[in-house]
């Protein structure tokens, strides 16, 4: 695996970000509950082989960048009554990722 | 990862349909040269090698240890090591969280059942429930109620969702009350649920 396999990363810690919202008929990690909304990236968490091609006998390149995102439970669920700080964080690969 | 095994089967009844195509797909995957018998029986020796007890033990060090619970949040494996515990390479990347007076962790896979197997062995069957998959991302509070545990309203709730390669450890709070206890006593008190983060670490 070389250093060229592997997507630049391009979001820092802090950036905004959006989840895409898609529904590939292959297998994918982006959970439905949080695409469309808009969080904030924590930490970048490494660079990893894609598993949407890893699920299906491909090599998993380019390898992707992974993101703990940070999203406020309140723009999730509308009802949501717990305290407004609370947040939830979830690991999406930076092809999932727009700015926002 | 197989969760049901052939050899594991006593024969006095039908197998279930999920056990029967776990055991083809692993025939299957034999036959085909991608993995021996022998490379999965090695992974579940391992994966009921690890119980609750050998987190509980990581918890405990980290509580009277502040350097060391600098290094586990930092570089969780390399801390690990230093305690005789090895996590393969090939394992996913295991983060520890650490639970504090302001912030309270929750650990969930919606989309499957990840869990840091490599430090609490098989995750329980709620753990893997649609229920529990479905409300800890949407109403964390009112899981953790239901476990008994009630977190303060000015407290902030973060729920990991661990839908990739990373897995997640909570690090309980040290309960009140046990200063003057040994690491092996304070072992006691951090339950597999604490390390979860439905519930806190038991009271002395």
């Amino acid at each position: 695996m070389t250093i060229a396999a592997a997507e630049p990363v391009r979001f820092e810690d802090g950036s905004a970000v959006r989840v895409r919202v898609e529904s590939p008929a292959h297998h994918f990690r982006t959970p439905a509950y949080i695409q469309g909304h808009v969080g904030v990236v924590d930490a970048l968490c490494g660079v990893y082989p894609n598993p949407e091609s890893l699920a299906h006998g491909g090599d998993g390149l380019p390898r992707q960048p992974l993101y703990r995102v940070r999203l406020r439970q309140t723009d999730l669920w509308p009802e949501y009554a717990g305290n407004p700080a609370d947040t939830l964080l979830v690991d999406v690969y930076q092809h999932w990722l727009e700015a926002a | 990862m197989t969760t049901t095994h052939v050899e594991d089967h006593v024969h006095d009844q039908p197998m279930s349909e999920v056990a029967l195509r776990s055991v083809a797909i692993e025939a299957l995957l034999a036959e085909k040269g991608l993995l021996t018998a022998d490379e999965v029986q090695r992974q579940v020796d391992l994966m009921d090698r690890r119980t609750p007890a050998d987190g509980a033990k990581v918890v405990a060090r980290a509580w009277v240890d502040p350097d060391f619970k600098a290094r586990l949040l930092s570089d969780t494996r390399s801390a690990l090591g230093e305690m005789g515990i090895r996590i393969s390479e090939d394992t996913p990347h295991l983060t520890v969280v650490e639970n504090t007076e302001e912030v309270h962790h929750l650990v969930v896979c919606t989309l499957c059942s990840c869990y840091p197997r490599m430090l609490l062995g098989r995750p329980p069957d709620w753990y893997k429930s649609l229920a529990y998959r479905s409300r800890a991302v949407s109403d964390p509070r009112g899981v953790m109620a239901e476990f008994g545990t009630a977190v303060a309203s000015d407290m902030q709730v973060d729920v990991l969702d661990s839908t990739a390669d990373m897995r997640y450890l909570v690090l309980p709070r040290r309960p009140e009350g046990t200063e003057g206890m040994s690491e092996e006593e304070l072992a006691r008190l951090v339950t597999r649920d604490s390390m979860v983060g439905v519930s806190e670490a038991l009271a002395p």
